[in-house]
């Protein structure tokens, strides 16, 4: 990478969006995810992500941490442009986030003390005996200090979530992106998760990003929610501005309506009565 | 689609495979200077690829040798030289099928389990999350187990030639079944086995099947579709894959290695 492009690249200001997305294109093969999506991530707050399955939510998460590079447009975390950082600098940018997957992706050869003690051993010179402090603390503070001994396999999906979320929080990340935190939860588990994501944005002043579908949880906890369908940002505001959105698209999607501008059924080539009348010939 | 275009197409693909294949090769072994300072993560590795694949090795290397003995005696039988039985049967396992038999016998134990584990971590975001937390996937998880296949093939195949040629294989069936005399036995094998030419080639032969083997299965696992389907398909690859490049790289360091006696 050339130095002067890379300051050139970069923003000189120190912005008060800690991620920003200027018209960025991607592609998967010849399916297009984005078409010129801008958005602001802004520091201290819970910003959410809406939007369908299918419609590259996650991407957003890849794209915003590296791990995928847009076709076109730019991605900026801390005004630095992270398609031109290095490997060595990205990883450094990464050990300043942390990501909630929606598998969880714990190791499962660790125990759960040893999962969120993993970034620590990886980073850290720290003493075994720190270690251990750091780790009972974030498993304290997800409540999970009592499963220190488990294995991934013996947690339930809101346990292992939560224990993702502690190894999240190892290192003091300045974000957090959880990537549908929510889904196939119970409302307990549920319950709990949204009260963490929101404590733990408080508390440490985070800056949060939380891609969902689940409406009410989101919009509940989200103070500023953007709504992305079909490759672009379809709304953004509030909460309350998205519950008030005259777009026809947003009111279905918020109240859960089977037919609308997203129509209840796939497009089919032929017309109903023509498809049945072909069998019966 | 014409046959020719599909033909292209096909010709072209396996071809960007190669590549990217060599590339991730070329990660993986710049890599493993940073294996010096975690050792732990090595000896681990070493463990899970080679002593666990000790009692297959073993008990193939047993039988085999009897195979060898058995047969070898037969045939050395009609010319009353069954003294040689020692060295025929010693020089078969050393120079071919200890090298060739064991690497099979690791591609189908050790390169499959390599395969599904690092297809099963793709497939289940704990490659992402390594990389996530700043930590790189090829390191920490690639070329441990790429170290640790090279270093362990040539001692499982050490193993297997002295259990082939030794006490439980050929010298248990030529010796204390069919009556071999011992002493011609060994020294047999002592007068015409030569360090430098078998012994040594052994290490580099098994040690080049050792890198094949790992790199096809940590390749086929690391880029394998995230599915039940594309990490089941990762893993039949790696065993048919590694099975004919080990055979394929066998003509070829034989050729080289002994093709001048």
């Amino acid at each position: 990478m050339n130095p002067e492009t890379h300051m050139a690249d970069d923003r000189d200001d120190v912005p008060d969006n800690l991620v920003e997305v200027r018209g960025v294109h991607f592609t998967i093969g010849r399916r297009v995810i984005y078409e010129s999506v801008d958005l602001d991530i802004a520091r201290g707050r819970i910003t959410a992500i809406m939007g369908p399955s299918g419609t590259g939510k996650t991407t957003l998460l890849r794209l915003i941490s590296g791990q995928w590079r847009p076709a076109s447009g730019k991605v900026y975390f801390d005004g630095r442009h992270v398609a031109n950082l290095s490997q060595n600098e990205l990883f450094d940018q990464r050990k300043r986030m942390g990501m909630l997957f929606q598998s969880g992706a714990l190791l499962t050869d660790l125990s759960v003390f040893d999962n969120v003690a993993f970034p620590l051993r990886e980073h850290t010179k720290l003493p075994e005996r720190l270690i251990r402090d750091i780790v009972l603390m974030k498993l304290e503070a997800v409540g999970l200090r009592g499963a220190r001994a488990l294995y991934p396999a013996q947690l339930s999906g809101g346990m292992a979530r939560r224990v993702a979320l502690a190894r999240a929080i190892a290192l003091d990340p300045e974000m957090i992106m959880y990537d549908e935190p929510f889904a196939g939860q119970d409302p307990i588990s549920m319950g709990v998760l949204l009260r963490l994501i929101r404590r733990l944005n408080d508390v440490l002043g985070l800056t949060s990003i939380v891609v969902s579908h689940d409406v009410k949880e989101t919009l509940g906890i989200a103070d500023y929610v953007y709504v992305i369908s079909d490759g672009t940002v379809i709304d953004h505001g509030t909460p309350q501005q998205i519950r008030d959105s005259r777009s026809k698209w947003v009111q279905q999607f918020i109240h859960a309506e089977a037919d609308g501008p997203v129509p209840f059924h796939y497009q089919a080539s032929e017309p109903y009565a023509n498809d049945l009348l072909e069998v019966n010939r | 689609m014409t046959t020719l275009q599909r033909g292209f197409n096909t010709a072209t693909s396996w071809l960007a495979d190669m590549g990217r294949s060599a590339l991730f090769l070329l990660r993986i072994l710049m890599s493993l200077p940073s294996l010096v300072l975690k050792p732990r993560l090595l000896i681990e590795q070493i463990y899970s690829v080679g002593v666990l694949s000790l009692v297959i090795v073993v008990v193939a290397g047993i039988f085999v040798g009897m195979v060898l003995a058995l047969s070898g005696y037969r045939l050395l039988v009609g010319f009353g030289a069954t003294e040689a039985l020692g060295t025929s049967v010693a020089l078969v396992v050393v120079r071919e099928l200890g090298p060739v038999v064991t690497g099979l016998l690791f591609a189908g134990r050790a390169g499959s389990a390599l395969a599904a584990e690092i297809g099963l971590m793709k497939a289940t975001d704990q490659l992402s999350g390594m990389e996530m937390m700043a930590v790189d996937p090829i390191k920490r998880i690639v070329a441990p187990r790429f170290l640790a296949g090279v270093i362990a093939l040539p001692l499982l195949t050490s193993i297997f030639c002295v259990m082939a040629i030794g006490a439980g294989g050929g010298y248990f069936v030529g010796v204390d079944m069919l009556g071999v005399d011992a002493g011609s036995y060994w020294s047999g094998i002592q007068s015409n086995v030569d360090f430098g030419q078998d012994i040594v080639n052994i290490f580099l032969k098994s040690g080049v099947f050792g890198a094949i083997i790992t790199w096809v299965a940590v390749y086929q696992g690391y880029h394998a579709p995230p599915t039940s389907e594309g990490v089941s398909r990762a893993t039949t690859n790696t065993v048919v894959l590694a099975s004919l490049a080990i055979l394929g790289a066998n003509l070829m360091l034989t050729a080289v290695l002994f093709g001048s006696n």
